[in-house]
């Protein structure tokens, strides 16, 4: 499939440790800098330095949210990235390369892998050339793909003599800056915004940024003066930048989850360090003092402890103390977290877990996309207690989310899990700057303030933490709350707290806590239950109506695909629907939702054949986590189900695809997707 | 407001076995909290898992009864978000030094100032008197199908080399020598650890109270009897470090002396250094006002329940333009 040409993507690859991250933030910068909606993605190896990364990049004038398997520009520096990318480049497309690499041969490259190596020598062999760097060239051209040649050496030393400059070393790690400028020279990039770009990846280090900026610019005027007219297909990137909208921020998961937790109240977090979690701790500790709007300054205290039991045991510590507290984590993390959920659980505390998931099990893909963690989110942990999994569709969404989870372990006094994986924190995303200053913080039946007031009608003899009456939640105070004293255990206990056995207490117990489920899904408003995402006008030619139901993350590549599908037909509604609450599941309202609408289609402008429904699950594990899910909540029978668990987030091409074979009944039931590098 | 004993105690139902040592340990405890008069409220007592783990249940204080292992970072979360609060942490030998060893070993690096205290009596009791990690090597207590084919690990040794700001031993049926090292405990300023050496009448045959409660004959003189326990401070041992300098010194001294067994077992203060920078200090060293405005304390919402804080800051960084 061709995506339309009102989105261009770009590729930059190379091995880990060699910039390839600095030059992509550059790119993206100046890209989102002159007006255009940006999404980046980073893909990389768990490795130090040596190993393939790649960081895509789309943008376009209109909104974009996932990546496209097709790469319109291809930057490289080294022969594994032309090995590995090149097959994805379009017709038309442009490949900017170093001459000097294609002696490598393909066999020497020991960090490629199979499956890489099986694609090209395949599209060689089928158009008849050697299985070298030289014949993917030949190939290319065939495919007519511009072909930029980067001379880096002697671009280099020339580059040297031109600031006097003869620390080659030192110089050497310019190659990244100079072949992004190429790319930007390509597009005929407004020169300034590239220096901006530059500054701002280089904030802090003033001497490199102006080396840098030299680079780029040398660079810049080396492409132009050999390399003619950009082609025309990409020459809208020149007229409409800077014509967009310009008050939009650009974002990674890895910030905004943080930002949310800011401004939520939380003051305390604690994780050990994993891929891809830690970075939301690193950034809060980064920005641990805080502004508040009153005159004291507030501040997060970040703690990194001995292991993920220690992590989940502090932040429930510090809970108990009445501050907002959070610890992050993955998978592997998570696993070990598990009986201490359970404490939290029985002790009815309020706790935030922010679970960035990861391929698993075991280490599995550690820095590789899945949601593959649902169903152990909703079932870690031995007994039975209630708690929250709630997830976050994407980027912009996790900053709201924070908020809202935190409000919910406060009101139903009880641990919440909050879903996020690997994409969202490693995605990056032109939004809309947050609007925080009315959101609203809510704590429940949270006592502030030092101290009791006994004399208050109706005073018990002690507080009774988990007092017995009509509200299974109860009154909650900070430790060291004069006439508060409380006792928690993680065996069964008594209204004060204290240990029991006693059957008739072990009955009233376990109702108070379960029975918040049912509270859980009363209180909570629908739309933050369940998102509709999607739903197109009700057109009198409809004969089939799509519902689409996802969790997390895949919902950019879902809406990117369903806005392009609708232009091109109108026998077929949609309606998507994005999971927000996956426990307690929301099965009487997502039954409610698909059958009034079937209700609504079926009864609208006198149909005479009924509508055919078709019921499509779209996630990222193999045994389709959610579809389970609904089966278990619901009478509702899925039709198709669009997977993966090759551990690369699903691509707009890939949803695309899919989503047109199941408009013409070509579809398998189950469909598993492989598409990425 | 003036408390009483009494103040510091529970109704509940102890159920510990007739004679355990758990019972001088809490009495020492309580009596602690009342003479440095804390106020009940100012306190919170957290424990693991085991007969020792139900400690809190009988103490009028906040009481955190965790899980095994983990009474460590329960406790220490506490302390940071609120270091207001009198923090003491109980466990048995098997719950610190066995199943939560790791949290045991990295404690010793924070130096939160907090006190621990294992209830050390070689067995895991309450599941009926398997070895625990202080029991000896080749030792046969009667619930034992074989003798312990494991080494013990030697408390004192492993928290001086953990970085233990305050380390120190009682034994449990010396209520007024356990009190004064509990409280000298408290009162210091750092992690503080207390080995209480304990018998478990119930399945430990051999480390009874007779035994610790020995003596053995001069060799010299046979009607000088040597007690078994004694006090280092009786000895000329000093285990305070006035100044930097002493520290390796004194810490070296502090293990071997923690080697001493069977005949002589010593209490008292091993090891105390006022020195190391605790844990909060080093948060206060970034964070001004994390003393007097800790996480706990922090205002989070105004009075319409917005958020009482401005990241505009941050979002300008990530603009665009």
């Amino acid at each position: 499939m061709v995506i339309s040409r009102e989105s261009i993507s770009w590729v930059i690859g190379g091995p880990q440790g060699s910039g390839v991250d600095s030059a992509s933030h550059i790119f993206l910068k100046s890209i989102a800098m002159s007006g255009l909606n940006v999404f980046g993605k980073r893909e990389y190896h768990s490795n130090i330095k040596g190993e393939h990364s790649y960081f895509s990049v789309r943008f376009s004038n209109q909104i974009v949210r996932s990546p496209v398997d097709d790469i319109d520009i291809l930057v490289t520096f080294d022969a594994e990235t032309i090995v590995r990318h090149s097959p994805f480049l379009m017709k038309g497309g442009i490949l900017i390369y170093d001459p000097d690499v294609l002696g490598k041969k393909i066999e020497d490259i020991h960090t490629l892998d199979k499956s890489s190596e099986r694609r090209i020598s395949h599209i060689l062999k089928n158009n008849s050339k050697e299985f070298s760097l030289a014949g993917i060239i030949e190939e290319l051209k065939e495919r007519k793909v511009i072909l930029v040649k980067l001379p880096y050496t002697k671009l280099i030393n020339k580059f040297s003599e031109a600031i006097q400059d003869h620390s080659l070393s030192k110089l050497a790690r310019i190659t990244n800056v100079m072949s992004l400028a190429a790319s930007l020279a390509v597009l005929d990039f407004d020169i300034p915004l590239m220096e901006r770009g530059i500054l701002d990846t280089f904030a802090n280090k003033p001497k490199i940024a102006e080396l840098n900026v030299k680079a780029a610019n040398f660079t810049y005027s080396y492409v132009k003066e050999n390399f003619g007219a950009i082609p025309e297909k990409f020459s809208f990137v020149s007229k409409i930048q800077n014509e967009a909208n310009s008050n939009s921020i650009i974002a990674q998961g890895n910030q905004t989850s943080p930002l949310g937790k800011m401004v939520a109240g939380c003051r305390f977090q604690t994780y050990y360090p994993i891929t891809p979690a830690t970075d939301d701790s690193e950034y809060l500790e980064s920005n641990q003092i805080l502004d508040q709007n009153d005159n004291d300054i507030g501040s997060v205290a970040v703690v990194q402890t001995e292991d993920e039991i220690a992590a989940i045991t502090m932040a429930i510590g510090a809970a108990l103390t009445g501050v907002r507290a959070c610890t992050t984590t993955s998978g592997p993390g998570f696993s070990l977290m598990a009986e201490a959920l359970g404490w939290a659980g029985i002790n009815e505390v309020p706790l935030l877990v922010s679970l960035y998931q990861r391929a698993g099990p075991s280490t599995g893909l550690p820095t590789r996309q899945e949601q593959g963690d649902l169903l152990f989110a909703i079932n870690a942990g031995h007994g039975e207690f209630p708690r929250i999994v709630y997830s976050s569709g994407d980027i912009e969404e996790s900053f709201y989310d924070t908020i809202r989870v935190f409000n919910y372990a406060d009101i139903f006094q009880t641990p919440v899990i909050h879903m996020l994986d690997k994409y969202l924190s490693n995605s990056i995303i032109t939004c809309s700057p947050f609007e925080y200053k009315n959101l609203k913080i809510e704590r429940g039946k949270l006592l502030e303030g030092n101290s009791i007031e006994t004399k208050q009608q109706g005073f018990p003899d002690h507080f009774r933490r988990f007092e017995l009456n009509d509200d299974p939640i109860t009154m909650r105070v900070p430790l060291g709350t004069e006439n508060g004293i409380f006792w928690n255990t993680g065996d069964e206990h008594d209204e004060m707290g204290h240990i029991t056995e006693d059957p008739e207490t072990r009955i009233s117990m376990m109702e108070k806590r379960s029975s918040k489920l049912e509270l859980i899904q009363n209180r909570i408003p629908k739309e933050e239950q369940i998102a509709i995402e999607f739903e197109n006008n009700i057109s009198r030619n409809v004969k089939k109506l799509i519902v689409i139901v996802s969790w997390g993350s895949t919902k950019g590549a879902i809406l990117d695909s369903l806005e392009k599908i609708t232009d091109l037909d109108d026998k077929t509604q949609f309606l998507y629907l994005q999971i927000k609450l996956l426990n307690p599941f929301p099965g009487k309202l997502l039954e409610d939702i698909v059958n009034n609408k079937m209700k609504k289609l079926n009864t609208g402008d006198n149909k005479i054949s009924k509508i055919e429904t078709i019921i499509t699950i779209i996630e990222m594990n193999y045994l389709s986590q959610l579809d389970v899910l609904i089966k278990q909540n619901t009478t509702l029978q899925s039709d198709h189900n669009i997977l993966k668990y090759n551990g690369r987030p699903m691509s707009h091409t890939e949803i695309y695809n899919s989503l047109i074979n199941i408009i013409n009944n070509q579809s398998d039931r189950r469909v598993v997707l492989r598409d990425g590098v | 407001m003036e408390y009483k004993l009494a103040d510091f105690k529970t109704p509940v139902h102890n159920d510990w076995c007739a004679g355990c040592g758990d019972f001088g340990i809490l009495n020492a405890i309580q009596m602690s909290l009342y003479e440095l008069e804390i106020p009940p409220h100012q306190a919170a007592i957290f424990s693991g898992i085991g007969c020792s783990g139900k400690t809190p249940h009988f103490i009028n204080t906040f009481g955190i009864h965790t899980l095994h292992g983990r009474v460590l970072p329960f406790a220490q979360g506490a302390k940071l978000a609120n270091p207001n609060l009198k923090i003491l942490a109980v466990g048995g030998d098997g719950d610190g030094l066995g199943i939560g060893s790791g949290h045991f070993v990295n404690s010793g690096r924070r130096n939160i100032d907090l006190t621990y205290i294992i209830y050390n009596n070689g067995v895991y009791g309450l599941t009926k008197g398997q070895a625990s990690p202080t029991l000896k090597l080749g030792m046969k207590t009667k619930s034992l199908p074989q003798p312990n084919v494991n080494d013990s690990i030697n408390p004192i040794a492993l928290a001086c080399i953990s970085g233990f700001t305050y380390i120190a031993r009682g034994y449990s049926y010396d209520i007024k020598h356990l009190k004064e090292v509990i409280k000298k405990g408290i009162e210091h300023e750092g992690l503080s650890f207390i080995d209480v050496l304990q018998p478990c009448p119930t399945y430990n045959d051999i480390n009874t109270k007779e035994w610790y409660q020995s003596f053995t004959l001069d060799e010299n003189n046979p009607s000088i009897r040597i007690p078994k326990i004694y006090k280092l401070e009786e000895e000329g041992y000093n285990g305070v470090v006035d100044n930097d300098e002493e520290s390796s010194n004194k810490i070296i001294k502090a293990i071997e002396k923690s080697k001493e067994w069977e005949n002589r077992i010593p209490v008292g203060v091993f090891y105390e250094n006022k020195n190391t920078p605790t844990y909060e200090e080093r948060i206060q060293s970034r964070i001004d006002n994390y003393k007097k405005y800790p996480p706990a304390l922090q205002r989070i919402r105004d009075k319409n329940g917005n958020p009482n804080i401005n990241i505009d800051k941050l979002l300008d960084e990530l603009r665009s333009k």
